[in-house]
């Protein structure tokens, strides 16, 4: 009896400190660790997008808040002008998630561009949609409306051969990009004045 | 008859090589050997988990029963993983990125609980520390050599931390990279031919 007691109590407490131990490390590498993320995986998915700004659009970020979610978004100056935002969406691809980054321009309600940022698709299949340009490049210039789909589902995106479930995740994340978008563009339009200054 | 702190550390440099000598960890041996960036950054991660977990193993081994012993080694191994992960995520992303899946599972690494079940759990603190750094930086060594040789067959090159990097057209202009080396069925060769060159070295 004695000894299943201290079986009980040592499992317990070191399963505890363990747990406080690395929930105070994660707590101290988050703010680390998103740089790092805006580094090596968003950064040049923003580039990308948001080619030939005159500003850091990693710098000029702000947070927003729609329901429980919050968002970071970045913005984009042209001509010194601040009307191009981009904010990452994601949709259910063949291996998780897949996350989009997509760029709207606001003045004329236009996509500038998407492109992949994390995914865990197969590589040489799925994963073109991060590799290829070529499939990422056909949200360009699009309207925002209410949805996006891929040809063999009535909509206007060629679907990557042999990837068609990774091609859809990637349109089901710009459709809720675009919904977002059309949501919280009043809060969008007056966040971007305080960048435009 | 008890062996001494340094023999303690430098057994595990050739002795107890784990890849090659006791053949235990082929797992990541073989997976992350790609390059040899790779090979050392796997490597380091191991030997930061094999020493903390070894030291506080055996600092704890008085307290931890017997019974549940493999799950207390686990916790504690587990929550070492989570650290290198953590850590490195905040500070070496690229490298976390190329490891992907292969950091996690150093919880399962049977060389990490294999020192702490055969070692740790036994003996005194100073010793277990000396047998974890030095079964790690042999480990480290180890997949360092097989990462070299790998990259150096398969690209022609190797590049160490983007400044230390040695190009082998440069010698013999004639060679041509034999990118199989880099890929899994070149591994297995490569870490084959290297047992057998240790297994002639060692006898």
């Amino acid at each position: 009896m004695n000894e299943m007691v201290k079986m009980v109590v040592v499992l317990t407490v070191l399963s505890s400190v363990a747990g406080g131990v690395l929930a105070a490390i994660n707590k101290g590498t988050a703010s680390q660790i998103e740089a790092q993320q805006l580094e090596f995986v968003k950064g040049p998915a923003i580039k990308a997008i948001l080619t030939g700004s005159s500003n850091n659009p990693i710098e000029d970020r702000f947070k927003i808040k729609e329901g429980d979610v919050e968002k970071s978004v970045f913005v984009a100056k042209y001509d010194g002008k601040a009307n191009t935002i981009a904010f990452e969406e994601s949709g259910k691809g063949f291996g998780g998630d897949v996350g989009v980054m997509v760029g709207i321009n606001m003045d004329t309600d236009k996509l500038v561009g998407a492109a992949v940022t994390v995914h865990t698709e197969t590589p040489g299949m799925g994963a073109r949609a991060k590799d290829d340009p070529s499939f990422v490049s056909q949200f360009k210039g699009m309207p925002v409306k209410d949805s996006v789909t891929v040809t063999k589902d009535g909509g206007q995106i060629n679907a990557i051969s042999g990837a068609t479930i990774t091609s859809r995740a990637v349109c089901v994340a710009v459709t809720k990009a675009m919904s977002l978008y059309q949501k919280v563009k009043p809060k969008l339009q007056q966040e971007i004045q305080k960048v435009g200054k | 008859m008890p062996k001494t702190l340094v023999q303690e550390f430098t057994k595990g440099l050739w002795e107890e090589l784990p890849p090659f000598r006791l053949v235990l960890g082929l797992c990541p041996t073989l997976g992350v050997t790609t390059s040899m960036e790779n090979g050392l950054g796997m490597g380091i991660a191991t030997t930061f988990v094999l020493v903390g977990s070894n030291l506080l193993i055996s600092m704890l081994r008085s307290m931890i029963p017997t019974k549940v012993r493999i799950a207390c080694f686990i916790i504690i191994i587990a929550s070492f993983v989570t650290i290198v992960e953590l850590l490195m995520q905040a500070y070496t992303y690229p490298l976390y990125l190329k490891l992907g899946v292969f950091i996690p599972l150093i919880v399962v690494n049977c060389i990490v609980l294999g020192r702490a079940e055969a070692f740790a759990y036994k003996n005194k603190v100073s010793f277990s520390m000396a047998d974890g750094l030095g079964i790690g930086i042999g480990y480290t060594l180890a997949l360092g050599a097989l990462g070299a040789v790998r990259e150096l067959l398969g690209h022609g090159s190797v590049t160490v931390w983007g400044d230390l990097s040695y190009n082998l057209a440069s010698s013999f202009p004639s060679f041509h990279p034999f990118s199989f080396m880099v890929q899994a069925p070149g591994a297995f060769i490569c870490l084959g031919l290297m047992l057998c060159l240790i297994n002639v070295i060692g006898d």
